[in-house]
Protein backbone atom coordinates (compact mmCIF):
# COMPACT_ATOMS: atom_id res chain seq x y z
CA UNK A 1 0.00 0.00 0.00
CA UNK A 2 2.73 2.40 0.16
CA UNK A 3 3.15 4.00 -2.98
CA UNK A 4 6.59 4.52 -4.38
CA UNK A 5 7.83 7.41 -7.20
CA UNK A 6 6.53 7.56 -10.19
CA UNK A 7 3.05 6.72 -9.93
CA UNK A 8 1.56 9.82 -9.54
CA UNK A 9 2.78 13.07 -11.46
CA UNK A 10 4.56 15.66 -10.43
CA UNK A 11 1.65 18.22 -9.30
CA UNK A 12 -0.46 15.54 -7.81
CA UNK A 13 2.56 14.38 -5.98
CA UNK A 14 3.15 18.37 -4.60
CA UNK A 15 -0.70 18.96 -4.41
CA UNK A 16 -0.76 15.73 -1.71
CA UNK A 17 2.01 16.69 -0.44
CA UNK A 18 0.61 20.69 0.41
CA UNK A 19 -2.32 18.58 1.68
CA UNK A 20 -0.52 16.32 3.84
CA UNK A 21 2.01 19.65 5.70
CA UNK A 22 -1.18 21.14 6.43
CA UNK A 23 -3.01 17.98 8.12
CA UNK A 24 0.55 17.58 9.73
CA UNK A 25 0.58 21.01 11.35
CA UNK A 26 -3.38 21.17 12.24
CA UNK A 27 -2.24 17.95 13.72
CA UNK A 28 0.82 19.19 15.77
CA UNK A 29 -1.10 21.99 17.42
CA UNK A 30 -4.68 19.51 18.47
CA UNK A 31 -1.97 17.10 19.68
CA UNK A 32 -0.88 19.12 22.66
CA UNK A 33 -4.27 19.64 24.28
CA UNK A 34 -5.01 15.60 23.67
CA UNK A 35 -1.86 14.16 25.33
CA UNK A 36 -0.10 16.62 28.24
CA UNK A 37 3.59 16.60 28.99
CA UNK A 38 3.85 13.08 27.47
CA UNK A 39 2.68 13.77 24.09
CA UNK A 40 6.15 12.52 22.76
CA UNK A 41 7.10 9.67 24.42
CA UNK A 42 3.54 7.88 24.37
CA UNK A 43 3.16 8.80 20.64
CA UNK A 44 6.26 7.56 19.99
CA UNK A 45 5.20 4.18 21.44
CA UNK A 46 2.47 4.42 19.92
CA UNK A 47 3.77 5.08 16.47
CA UNK A 48 6.68 2.05 16.97
CA UNK A 49 3.43 -0.38 18.00
CA UNK A 50 1.51 0.61 14.74
CA UNK A 51 5.19 -0.25 12.87
CA UNK A 52 5.05 -3.47 14.52
CA UNK A 53 1.65 -4.37 14.00
CA UNK A 54 2.03 -3.73 10.37
CA UNK A 55 4.48 -6.38 10.22
CA UNK A 56 1.97 -9.04 11.37
CA UNK A 57 0.38 -10.16 7.80
CA UNK A 58 -3.02 -11.56 7.90
CA UNK A 59 -4.83 -13.55 5.26
CA UNK A 60 -7.07 -11.67 2.89
CA UNK A 61 -8.29 -14.65 0.28
CA UNK A 62 -6.40 -17.23 -1.80
CA UNK A 63 -2.94 -16.42 -0.78
CA UNK A 64 -3.07 -12.85 -0.54
CA UNK A 65 -2.38 -10.99 2.79
CA UNK A 66 -3.01 -7.38 3.87
CA UNK A 67 -1.14 -5.94 6.62
CA UNK A 68 -2.77 -3.52 9.31
CA UNK A 69 -2.71 0.46 8.01
CA UNK A 70 -3.24 1.17 11.84
CA UNK A 71 -4.79 4.63 11.36
CA UNK A 72 -8.23 3.79 12.90
CA UNK A 73 -6.41 2.04 15.77
CA UNK A 74 -3.82 4.83 16.56
CA UNK A 75 -6.87 7.48 16.33
CA UNK A 76 -8.63 5.27 19.30
CA UNK A 77 -5.93 4.70 21.11
CA UNK A 78 -4.31 8.20 21.49
CA UNK A 79 -6.59 10.29 19.71
CA UNK A 80 -7.24 12.00 16.60
CA UNK A 81 -4.43 14.39 16.15
CA UNK A 82 -1.53 12.54 18.03
CA UNK A 83 -2.99 9.37 15.69
CA UNK A 84 -2.31 11.54 12.30
CA UNK A 85 1.02 12.36 13.65
CA UNK A 86 2.11 8.50 15.05
CA UNK A 87 0.91 7.34 11.21
CA UNK A 88 3.19 10.18 9.51
CA UNK A 89 6.02 9.78 11.72
CA UNK A 90 6.00 5.82 10.80
CA UNK A 91 5.89 6.54 7.24
CA UNK A 92 8.66 9.15 7.51
CA UNK A 93 10.69 6.39 9.03
CA UNK A 94 9.45 3.90 6.74
CA UNK A 95 10.36 6.36 3.51
CA UNK A 96 13.70 6.65 4.90
CA UNK A 97 14.46 3.23 4.73
CA UNK A 98 13.24 3.17 1.55
CA UNK A 99 9.67 1.92 2.16
CA UNK A 100 7.25 4.42 0.01
CA UNK A 101 8.84 6.90 -2.70
CA UNK A 102 10.05 10.46 -1.11
CA UNK A 103 8.27 12.49 -3.61
CA UNK A 104 5.08 9.70 -3.15
CA UNK A 105 5.42 10.68 1.21
CA UNK A 106 2.47 13.29 0.82
CA UNK A 107 0.42 10.77 -0.62
CA UNK A 108 1.14 8.08 1.61
CA UNK A 109 0.49 10.66 4.18
CA UNK A 110 -2.77 11.88 2.39
CA UNK A 111 -4.23 8.53 1.86
CA UNK A 112 -2.75 6.75 5.53
CA UNK A 113 -2.73 9.72 7.67
CA UNK A 114 -5.04 11.75 7.01
CA UNK A 115 -8.07 9.83 5.31
CA UNK A 116 -7.45 6.81 7.36
CA UNK A 117 -7.24 8.48 10.86
CA UNK A 118 -10.57 11.35 9.72
CA UNK A 119 -12.63 8.10 8.71
CA UNK A 120 -11.96 5.44 10.63
CA UNK A 121 -12.22 7.78 13.71
CA UNK A 122 -15.23 9.70 12.65
CA UNK A 123 -17.03 6.90 11.84
CA UNK A 124 -16.20 5.38 15.56
CA UNK A 125 -17.41 8.55 17.09
CA UNK A 126 -20.70 8.39 14.72
CA UNK A 127 -21.23 4.53 15.47
CA UNK A 128 -20.45 5.65 19.11
CA UNK A 129 -23.15 8.03 19.23
CA UNK A 130 -25.66 6.75 17.54
CA UNK A 131 -26.02 3.38 19.87
CA UNK A 132 -28.62 3.92 22.82
CA UNK A 133 -27.02 4.43 25.96
CA UNK A 134 -28.53 1.04 27.78
CA UNK A 135 -25.43 -0.63 25.57
CA UNK A 136 -22.35 -1.09 27.94
CA UNK A 137 -19.54 1.27 27.09
CA UNK A 138 -16.97 -1.55 26.60
CA UNK A 139 -19.01 -3.48 23.74
CA UNK A 140 -19.72 -0.05 22.29
CA UNK A 141 -16.14 1.01 21.78
CA UNK A 142 -15.14 -2.30 20.76
CA UNK A 143 -18.35 -2.44 17.95
CA UNK A 144 -17.70 1.15 16.82
CA UNK A 145 -13.86 0.41 16.56
CA UNK A 146 -14.95 -2.83 14.80
CA UNK A 147 -17.08 -0.11 11.93
CA UNK A 148 -14.67 2.91 12.04
CA UNK A 149 -11.50 0.97 10.99
CA UNK A 150 -13.72 -0.92 8.36
CA UNK A 151 -14.48 2.11 6.81
CA UNK A 152 -10.80 3.42 7.05
CA UNK A 153 -9.67 0.90 4.34
CA UNK A 154 -11.84 1.74 2.08
CA UNK A 155 -12.03 4.99 2.29
CA UNK A 156 -8.01 5.36 1.72
CA UNK A 157 -8.25 3.01 -1.41
CA UNK A 158 -11.33 5.27 -2.67
CA UNK A 159 -8.86 8.43 -2.57
CA UNK A 160 -5.93 6.78 -4.09
CA UNK A 161 -8.77 6.04 -7.28
CA UNK A 162 -9.26 9.78 -6.65
CA UNK A 163 -5.67 11.10 -7.07
CA UNK A 164 -5.24 8.10 -10.11
CA UNK A 165 -7.83 10.28 -12.43
CA UNK A 166 -6.18 13.26 -11.40
CA UNK A 167 -2.92 12.48 -11.96
CA UNK A 168 -1.87 8.96 -12.29
CA UNK A 169 0.64 7.70 -14.74
CA UNK A 170 -1.07 4.67 -16.13
CA UNK A 171 -3.93 4.82 -18.93
CA UNK A 172 -6.12 2.49 -17.51
CA UNK A 173 -9.80 2.83 -17.36
CA UNK A 174 -11.17 4.06 -13.59
CA UNK A 175 -13.47 1.37 -13.52
CA UNK A 176 -11.17 -1.42 -13.43
CA UNK A 177 -9.02 0.37 -11.19
CA UNK A 178 -11.78 1.51 -8.72
CA UNK A 179 -13.56 -2.36 -8.91
CA UNK A 180 -10.11 -4.02 -7.91
CA UNK A 181 -8.44 -1.19 -5.34
CA UNK A 182 -12.20 -1.72 -3.73
CA UNK A 183 -12.83 -5.17 -3.76
CA UNK A 184 -9.49 -6.11 -2.36
CA UNK A 185 -9.50 -3.06 0.22
CA UNK A 186 -13.30 -4.31 1.83
CA UNK A 187 -11.28 -7.43 2.86
CA UNK A 188 -8.49 -5.84 4.11
CA UNK A 189 -10.62 -3.67 5.87
CA UNK A 190 -12.73 -6.86 7.59
CA UNK A 191 -9.26 -7.76 9.00
CA UNK A 192 -8.53 -4.59 9.67
CA UNK A 193 -11.78 -3.98 11.84
CA UNK A 194 -11.81 -7.38 13.58
CA UNK A 195 -7.66 -6.95 14.67
CA UNK A 196 -8.40 -3.44 15.20
CA UNK A 197 -12.17 -4.06 17.50
CA UNK A 198 -10.24 -6.84 19.71
CA UNK A 199 -7.05 -4.73 20.43
CA UNK A 200 -9.22 -2.00 21.64
CA UNK A 201 -11.54 -4.54 22.81
CA UNK A 202 -8.03 -6.15 24.95
CA UNK A 203 -6.79 -2.83 25.94
CA UNK A 204 -10.25 -1.78 27.38
CA UNK A 205 -11.12 -4.72 29.50
CA UNK A 206 -7.34 -4.00 31.17
CA UNK A 207 -6.20 -0.62 31.21
CA UNK A 208 -9.16 1.81 29.34
CA UNK A 209 -7.66 4.90 31.19
CA UNK A 210 -5.45 4.27 27.96
CA UNK A 211 -7.43 4.41 25.52
CA UNK A 212 -8.34 8.07 24.83
CA UNK A 213 -11.95 7.36 23.14
CA UNK A 214 -13.01 5.98 26.41
CA UNK A 215 -11.98 9.10 28.48
CA UNK A 216 -14.52 10.27 30.83
CA UNK A 217 -16.11 7.41 30.85
CA UNK A 218 -16.06 6.28 34.53
CA UNK A 219 -16.63 2.42 35.56
CA UNK A 220 -18.73 2.99 39.31
CA UNK A 221 -16.97 1.99 42.15
CA UNK A 222 -17.55 -1.91 42.64
CA UNK A 223 -17.09 -2.57 46.29
CA UNK A 224 -16.47 -6.76 46.50
CA UNK A 225 -16.42 -7.56 50.08
CA UNK A 226 -15.44 -11.26 50.67
CA UNK A 227 -17.82 -13.56 52.30
CA UNK A 228 -16.88 -14.26 56.20
CA UNK A 229 -15.80 -17.67 56.34
CA UNK A 230 -17.97 -20.20 58.09
CA UNK A 231 -15.78 -21.16 60.82
CA UNK B 1 20.86 2.03 17.21
CA UNK B 2 17.79 0.03 16.38
CA UNK B 3 17.72 -3.66 14.56
CA UNK B 4 15.68 -1.85 11.55
CA UNK B 5 18.44 0.73 10.94
CA UNK B 6 21.17 -1.90 11.42
CA UNK B 7 20.17 -4.15 8.68
CA UNK B 8 20.43 -0.97 6.39
CA UNK B 9 23.14 0.68 7.90
CA UNK B 10 26.65 -0.07 6.38
CA UNK B 11 29.28 1.52 8.51
CA UNK B 12 32.15 3.46 6.89
CA UNK B 13 34.08 6.45 6.31
CA UNK B 14 33.98 7.32 2.77
CA UNK B 15 32.97 10.77 1.95
CA UNK B 16 29.70 9.99 1.07
CA UNK B 17 29.38 8.91 4.97
CA UNK B 18 30.89 11.50 6.68
CA UNK B 19 28.29 14.21 4.66
CA UNK B 20 26.78 15.96 7.08
CA UNK B 21 23.12 14.30 7.40
CA UNK B 22 21.16 17.50 6.41
CA UNK B 23 23.14 17.23 3.20
CA UNK B 24 21.77 14.15 2.26
CA UNK B 25 18.19 14.37 2.91
CA UNK B 26 18.17 17.15 0.73
CA UNK B 27 20.16 15.96 -1.69
CA UNK B 28 18.45 12.49 -2.01
CA UNK B 29 14.82 14.60 -1.87
CA UNK B 30 16.22 16.68 -4.95
CA UNK B 31 17.41 13.74 -6.74
CA UNK B 32 14.18 12.03 -6.67
CA UNK B 33 12.61 15.32 -7.71
CA UNK B 34 14.09 15.77 -10.70
CA UNK B 35 13.89 11.95 -11.94
CA UNK B 36 10.17 12.18 -10.89
CA UNK B 37 9.95 15.41 -12.99
CA UNK B 38 11.48 13.52 -16.56
CA UNK B 39 9.74 12.69 -19.61
CA UNK B 40 9.38 8.85 -19.56
CA UNK B 41 9.84 8.99 -23.20
CA UNK B 42 13.82 9.99 -22.44
CA UNK B 43 14.92 6.87 -21.85
CA UNK B 44 18.92 7.74 -21.84
CA UNK B 45 18.22 10.13 -19.19
CA UNK B 46 16.76 6.89 -16.89
CA UNK B 47 20.67 5.28 -17.71
CA UNK B 48 22.40 8.79 -16.54
CA UNK B 49 20.71 9.03 -13.19
CA UNK B 50 21.25 5.36 -12.88
CA UNK B 51 24.73 6.05 -13.89
CA UNK B 52 25.06 8.87 -11.13
CA UNK B 53 23.97 6.64 -8.14
CA UNK B 54 26.28 3.90 -9.43
CA UNK B 55 28.78 6.69 -9.07
CA UNK B 56 27.59 7.38 -5.54
CA UNK B 57 27.17 3.99 -4.45
CA UNK B 58 30.80 3.32 -5.66
CA UNK B 59 32.22 6.33 -3.89
CA UNK B 60 30.46 5.43 -0.48
CA UNK B 61 31.69 1.38 -1.20
CA UNK B 62 27.92 -0.11 -1.12
CA UNK B 63 27.94 -2.92 -3.56
CA UNK B 64 25.63 -3.74 -6.28
CA UNK B 65 24.21 -6.81 -4.41
CA UNK B 66 23.29 -5.08 -1.23
CA UNK B 67 21.65 -2.28 -2.75
CA UNK B 68 19.65 -4.83 -5.13
CA UNK B 69 18.65 -6.98 -1.88
CA UNK B 70 17.47 -4.00 -0.14
CA UNK B 71 15.68 -3.06 -3.09
CA UNK B 72 12.92 -5.49 -2.91
CA UNK B 73 10.59 -3.75 -1.05
CA UNK B 74 9.04 -2.27 -4.33
CA UNK B 75 8.19 -5.96 -5.04
CA UNK B 76 4.65 -5.57 -5.12
CA UNK B 77 4.46 -2.50 -7.58
CA UNK B 78 6.82 -4.10 -9.97
CA UNK B 79 4.03 -6.77 -9.98
CA UNK B 80 1.89 -4.43 -10.88
CA UNK B 81 4.03 -2.41 -13.72
CA UNK B 82 4.49 -5.84 -15.11
CA UNK B 83 0.35 -5.83 -15.68
CA UNK B 84 0.11 -3.12 -17.00
CA UNK B 85 1.07 -3.41 -20.86
CA UNK B 86 -1.82 -6.28 -20.56
CA UNK B 87 -4.44 -4.23 -19.21
CA UNK B 88 -4.20 -0.67 -19.87
CA UNK B 89 -6.46 0.93 -23.16
CA UNK B 90 -4.96 1.84 -26.16
CA UNK B 91 -3.64 1.06 -29.20
CA UNK B 92 -1.71 -2.33 -29.37
CA UNK B 93 1.63 -3.15 -30.78
CA UNK B 94 2.66 -6.62 -30.93
CA UNK B 95 5.65 -8.28 -28.96
CA UNK B 96 6.75 -11.48 -28.99
CA UNK B 97 3.41 -12.31 -30.20
CA UNK B 98 0.96 -11.05 -27.73
CA UNK B 99 -0.82 -8.10 -28.58
CA UNK B 100 0.17 -5.21 -25.39
CA UNK B 101 -1.20 -1.58 -24.97
CA UNK B 102 1.33 0.62 -26.19
CA UNK B 103 0.98 3.09 -23.16
CA UNK B 104 0.21 0.54 -20.93
CA UNK B 105 4.12 -0.38 -22.19
CA UNK B 106 5.34 3.07 -21.55
CA UNK B 107 3.41 3.35 -17.82
CA UNK B 108 5.06 -0.11 -16.60
CA UNK B 109 8.26 1.44 -17.56
CA UNK B 110 7.67 4.66 -16.21
CA UNK B 111 7.01 3.21 -12.43
CA UNK B 112 9.62 0.38 -12.78
CA UNK B 113 12.24 2.94 -14.07
CA UNK B 114 11.35 6.03 -11.72
CA UNK B 115 10.32 3.79 -8.36
CA UNK B 116 13.79 1.53 -8.89
CA UNK B 117 15.64 5.22 -8.97
CA UNK B 118 13.75 6.61 -5.52
CA UNK B 119 13.96 3.06 -3.98
CA UNK B 120 17.87 3.22 -4.64
CA UNK B 121 18.36 6.76 -3.54
CA UNK B 122 16.53 5.99 -0.37
CA UNK B 123 18.56 3.21 0.21
CA UNK B 124 22.14 4.93 -0.32
CA UNK B 125 20.79 7.37 1.92
CA UNK B 126 19.83 4.77 4.79
CA UNK B 127 23.09 2.42 4.19
CA UNK B 128 25.81 5.75 4.04
CA UNK B 129 23.63 7.23 7.51
CA UNK B 130 22.67 6.11 11.12
CA UNK B 131 19.17 6.36 11.96
CA UNK B 132 19.93 8.71 14.35
CA UNK B 133 22.28 10.62 12.03
CA UNK B 134 18.71 11.15 10.20
CA UNK B 135 16.69 12.48 12.51
CA UNK B 136 19.56 15.04 13.64
CA UNK B 137 19.49 16.01 9.96
CA UNK B 138 15.40 16.34 9.86
CA UNK B 139 15.99 17.94 12.76
CA UNK B 140 18.36 20.94 11.44
CA UNK B 141 16.01 21.43 8.49
CA UNK B 142 13.64 22.67 11.04
CA UNK B 143 11.00 19.40 11.07
CA UNK B 144 8.73 20.59 14.14
CA UNK B 145 10.35 19.18 17.00
CA UNK B 146 7.25 17.47 18.23
CA UNK B 147 7.87 15.11 15.32
CA UNK B 148 11.73 14.49 15.50
CA UNK B 149 10.66 13.76 18.98
CA UNK B 150 8.23 11.46 18.09
CA UNK B 151 10.41 9.62 15.50
CA UNK B 152 13.13 9.16 17.89
CA UNK B 153 10.79 7.65 20.69
CA UNK B 154 9.57 5.27 17.97
CA UNK B 155 13.29 4.40 16.79
CA UNK B 156 13.88 3.54 20.59
CA UNK B 157 10.74 1.68 20.75
CA UNK B 158 10.55 -0.19 17.87
CA UNK B 159 13.48 -2.78 18.62
CA UNK B 160 11.74 -3.51 22.23
CA UNK B 161 8.51 -4.03 20.70
CA UNK B 162 9.68 -5.46 17.77
CA UNK B 163 11.72 -7.88 20.11
CA UNK B 164 8.69 -8.62 22.27
CA UNK B 165 6.47 -9.93 19.00
CA UNK B 166 9.10 -12.01 18.20
CA UNK B 167 9.23 -13.45 21.87
CA UNK B 168 5.12 -14.04 21.49
CA UNK B 169 5.48 -15.42 17.99
CA UNK B 170 7.65 -17.94 19.07
CA UNK B 171 5.12 -18.23 22.51
CA UNK B 172 2.73 -18.83 19.84
CA UNK B 173 4.42 -21.40 17.90
CA UNK B 174 5.46 -23.70 20.54
CA UNK B 175 1.65 -24.20 21.28
CA UNK B 176 1.05 -25.06 17.63
CA UNK B 177 -0.02 -22.03 16.42
CA UNK B 178 -0.91 -22.23 12.60
CA UNK B 179 -2.15 -18.64 11.25
CA UNK B 180 -2.89 -18.91 8.08
CA UNK B 181 -6.87 -19.40 8.68
CA UNK B 182 -8.99 -16.80 9.23
CA UNK B 183 -9.95 -18.34 12.49
CA UNK B 184 -6.09 -17.14 13.61
CA UNK B 185 -7.92 -13.62 13.98
CA UNK B 186 -8.73 -13.81 17.41
CA UNK B 187 -5.30 -15.01 18.68
CA UNK B 188 -3.34 -12.68 16.76
CA UNK B 189 -5.70 -9.73 17.45
CA UNK B 190 -5.41 -10.19 21.53
CA UNK B 191 -1.46 -10.88 20.98
CA UNK B 192 -1.71 -7.50 19.18
CA UNK B 193 -3.66 -6.20 22.55
CA UNK B 194 -1.19 -7.15 24.43
CA UNK B 195 2.09 -6.10 22.69
CA UNK B 196 0.14 -2.81 22.86
CA UNK B 197 -0.33 -2.65 27.29
CA UNK B 198 3.53 -4.36 27.36
CA UNK B 199 5.05 -1.75 25.02
CA UNK B 200 3.04 0.89 26.92
CA UNK B 201 3.52 0.06 30.40
CA UNK B 202 7.32 -0.07 29.41
CA UNK B 203 6.58 2.85 28.19
CA UNK B 204 5.54 4.69 31.20
CA UNK B 205 8.38 3.18 32.86
CA UNK B 206 11.40 4.50 30.54
CA UNK B 207 9.81 7.71 30.74
CA UNK B 208 9.39 8.26 34.46
CA UNK B 209 13.15 7.01 34.00
CA UNK B 210 14.17 9.66 31.53
CA UNK B 211 12.13 11.92 33.69
CA UNK B 212 13.72 11.55 37.06
CA UNK B 213 17.19 12.44 34.78
CA UNK B 214 16.09 15.46 33.49
CA UNK B 215 14.78 14.80 30.31
CA UNK B 216 12.63 18.56 29.24
CA UNK B 217 11.28 17.15 25.74
CA UNK B 218 14.34 17.40 24.46
CA UNK B 219 17.38 14.68 23.91
CA UNK B 220 20.89 16.59 24.59
CA UNK B 221 23.04 17.58 21.21
CA UNK B 222 26.36 16.02 21.88
CA UNK B 223 28.17 16.65 18.86
CA UNK B 224 26.63 19.99 16.77
CA UNK B 225 26.86 18.55 13.02
CA UNK B 226 26.74 22.02 11.54
CA UNK B 227 27.52 21.68 7.79
CA UNK B 228 30.03 23.90 6.26
CA UNK B 229 29.43 25.22 2.38
CA UNK B 230 32.02 23.07 1.10
CA UNK B 231 29.86 19.86 2.50
CA UNK B 232 26.56 21.70 0.97
CA UNK B 233 28.95 22.34 -2.41
CA UNK B 234 29.72 18.59 -2.66
CA UNK B 235 26.23 17.42 -1.27
CA UNK B 236 24.76 19.06 -4.17
CA UNK B 237 26.64 17.29 -7.03
CA UNK B 238 24.43 14.65 -7.37
CA UNK B 239 21.32 17.01 -7.34
CA UNK B 240 22.73 19.62 -9.51
CA UNK B 241 23.77 16.55 -12.11
CA UNK B 242 20.52 15.29 -12.27
CA UNK B 243 18.92 18.48 -12.92
CA UNK B 244 20.78 18.79 -16.05
CA UNK B 245 20.14 15.83 -16.97
CA UNK B 246 16.58 16.18 -16.65
CA UNK B 247 16.58 19.56 -18.63
CA UNK B 248 18.12 18.02 -21.05
CA UNK B 249 15.37 15.16 -21.43
CA UNK B 250 12.87 17.84 -21.55
CA UNK B 251 15.00 19.94 -24.22
CA UNK B 252 15.63 17.08 -26.57
CA UNK B 253 12.66 15.27 -25.91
Amino acid sequence: MHVPDGFFDAPVSIGAGVVAAAGIAVSLRGARRELDDRTAPLAGLSAAFVFAAQMINFPVAAGTSGHLMGGALAAILVGPYAGVLCISVVLLVQMLFADGGVSAYGINVTLMALVGVLVGYGVFRLVTAALPGSVPAKAKVTAAAFLGALASVPASALTFVGLYALGGTADLSLGAVLTAMLGVHLLIGIGEGVITALTVGTVAAVRPDLVYALRGERTPLEIRSPRPAEV
Amino acid sequence: MTGLGHRLHRPGSTPVHRLPPQCKLVATAAFVLAVVCTPREAVWAFGGFALLLAAVAALARVTPGFLVRRMAVEVPFVAFAVLLPFVARGPRVEVLGLALSQSGLWSAWNILAKASLGTAASVLLAATTEPRQLLLGLERLRLPPLLVQIATFMLRYADVIVGEMRRMRLARAARGFDGRDVRAFGVLARSAGALFLRSYERGERVYLAMLSRGYDGRMPVLNEIAATRAQWAVAAVLPVAAVLVASGAWMVG
